[in-house]
């Protein structure tokens, strides 16, 4: 038990965790939707990539489109100035609930009653077609997005502890801890929120009580994109706004094996088991085995859980009555 | 077929006294593909009254449940409702007119508790917006808690104190079938329809079932239509009672002319071929 007295140690253990919340972040908007409609949303990390961009966009004050308004001739770039942070992430808010409305007009309402696997096909359709409108709205350039949260590592753990934690992560954990709250509340003692449940269990039922199908997923969809939003701020601010940002959806796969398609809970406690997991082996494990360990430790844990526990570690038990 | 007089209060055998009809089915033909699952059947729901359909499996009541509920859109026909001509509408709208129902395969909540199972029920009477709860906690504060006073009136009667914060998918089948109904109950229904309120109980548990309806209607004067298999609980608790087979309807009374109708007695025993 030597490591236990080791300082080193619980930098790893923390900086794991904060790493986990990140993963949960993106995690958490799969879930949301994967509970109240059944779609698993292969589009949840262009989401938070294209909220990201509009954001970086705002707050530098892009014009949108303007490589297309170029063609036809109008040379223009930008406005006189950026909006502060504050506006640009209300507008972005907006931009987002306006896209939950989009998406649920043009592909969620004409697939309704349609097979699981279609509505996938169509999240994969929608993250390609949000991805080349975000290329043409706001450039494909790397860009860095600063919102004002603390960066740098935190001095007052340096001095107390002899630790290397990141500002940036802590306010991160933060933001999410505040987040997942707020949805607990809002799904527990609120009218919305019981709809919310409601559908995600019947839908005929859900339907019989007065509940719009419509309008509970236009709200679903736009919660998830406002944890897309604070995943693509979190990311963007710690690696830059770029493409591979949608990538970060590859990283919530895992830890929906792990938590449970079903479950925010476990959403949030496999994002932490994944990022504490991936650490403590890199570390301890990797140099034996060569390095690059976080690469694939993720999956090769997912695959192991799919192997012994296939609906995760908080998910519904899948029974089929025959 | 009976015209009903539309002004006139209809007395019934019972001496029970009846107020105009609140739901008129006129000529609903319902196809799917080829299969015809309801053909030109009319029949009225007078106010106050428990109205029950039956008919041998596959005569096409769910079906017509499904269609006075907005899951279907006949292809023929006219619906109407409260003295109006009902234009299609889609269920959730439906379910703000006042017509609350329950399913043949328990359609509960599974994953939440029985008071938030009910409280559902109390969606159309909800009015503040995701938005108002979000700027005024206050407002929506108190309109959960009034809501939340009915439900648990609803919980009293329905006897399922005890199971208030039990999640119901762990509920035994009795229970969930109470707790489906309080649900639809907790929505003050104008019409409340139960599909097969009484399928797959015991004894005691129909006998229960069929009080709670019958004080439903007692107490509350809430109108009931109900599709059930049971014979014996419709001759007890229904007052007229529409008798479908192959789609059609073959009969239009009481429960005590319906047991002397011939077609009836055919379809349900079968006809003894020369």
């Amino acid at each position: 038990m030597f490591f236990l007295l080791d300082p080193f140690f619980y930098e790893i253990v923390i900086s794991g965790l904060l790493a986990g919340v990140m993963y949960a972040l993106v995690a958490l908007g799969f879930v949301l939707i994967f509970k109240a409609s059944g779609i698993f949303n292969f589009a949840q990390g262009v989401l938070a990539l294209f909220a990201a961009l509009t954001l970086v966009g705002f707050q530098t004050g892009q014009i949108p489109f303007a490589h297309l308004l170029s063609v036809f001739g109008f040379h223009v770039s930008h406005w006189g100035s950026g909006f502060p942070t504050i506006i640009a992430l209300l507008f972005s808010l907006l931009v987002m609930i306006g896209l939950a409305w989009l998406i649920v007009q043009i592909v969620l309402k004409p697939l309704v009653n349609q097979e699981g696997i279609i509505l996938f096909m169509a999240t994969i359709g929608l993250a390609y077609v949000l991805e080349g409108v975000g290329d043409l709205m706001w450039g494909a350039n790397v860009k860095e997005l600063n919102v004002g949260l603390p960066e740098g590592p935190s001095e007052f753990i340096l001095d107390t502890t002899d630790m290397f934690i990141d500002k940036l992560e802590i306010s991160a954990a933060v933001v999410a801890i505040i987040l997942v709250t707020v949805l607990t509340l809002f799904s527990a003692y609120t009218k919305m929120g019981r709809a919310l449940r409601a559908v995600a269990d019947d839908h005929q039922a859900a339907l019989s009580v007065g509940i719009s199908l419509e309008t509970i997923w236009w709200i679903v969809w736009s919660v998830s994109g406002i944890v897309a939003l604070v995943a693509g701020v979190m990311w963007g601010a710690k690696s830059g706004v770029q493409f591979s940002l949608s990538l970060i959806a590859l990283k919530a796969l895992p830890v929906l094996m792990l938590g449970g398609f079903t479950s925010i809970p476990g959403a949030i406690i496999g994002g932490l088991i994944i990022g504490l997991g991936e650490k403590l082996f890199e570390f301890y494990i990797g140099p034996m085995i060569g390095g690059a360990t976080e690469n694939w430790f993720a999956y090769m844990l997912a695959l192991i859980f799919l192997l012994f526990r296939p609906q995760g570690l908080f998910g519904e038990k899948i029974i089929e009555r025959v | 077929m009976n015209e009903v007089n539309e002004t006139q209060p209809t007395e019934s055998v019972h001496g029970r006294t009846f107020g105009a009809p609140i739901m008129e089915m006129k000529n609903i033909t319902m196809r799917f593909g080829g299969v015809i699952a309801i053909q030109d059947i009319s029949f009225d729901i007078l106010e106050g009254e428990i109205r029950a359909i039956i008919g041998p499996n596959g005569a096409g009541k769910s079906s017509m449940l499904n269609v006075i509920n907005g899951f279907y859109h006949p292809q023929e026909g006219e619906i109407w409702f409260g003295g109006k001509k009902r234009s299609p509408m889609k269920p959730y709208q439906i379910a703000y007119q006042g017509i609350a129902r329950t399913f043949q395969n328990i359609a509960l909540f599974k994953g939440m508790s029985t008071l938030d199972n009910i409280m559902t029920g109390r969606f159309t009477h909800m009015k503040k917006g995701i938005v108002s709860q979000a700027i005024w906690k206050g407002a929506a504060e108190k309109e959960e808690y009034e809501n939340r006073e009915i439900v648990e009136k609803v919980i009293d009667f329905l006897e399922i104190q005890s199971i208030r914060k039990t999640e119901v998918g762990k509920l035994p089948y009795g229970l969930q079938k109470r707790v489906e109904l309080g649900r639809a109950l907790a929505a003050e229904p104008k019409l409340l329809l139960l599909d097969e309120p009484m399928a797959g109980m015991n004894v005691e548990e129909k006998e229960d079932m069929s009080r709670f309806i019958l004080d439903v209607n007692d107490e509350f004067g809430t109108t009931v239509a109900l599709i059930e298999h049971d014979m014996g609980v419709v001759m007890d608790i229904a007052d007229r009672v529409v008798v479908m087979d192959y789609g059609k309807k073959i009969g239009d009374d009481t429960p005590e002319n319906i047991l002397k109708n011939q077609a009836v007695i055919d379809a349900y025993l079968g006809v003894a071929h020369e």
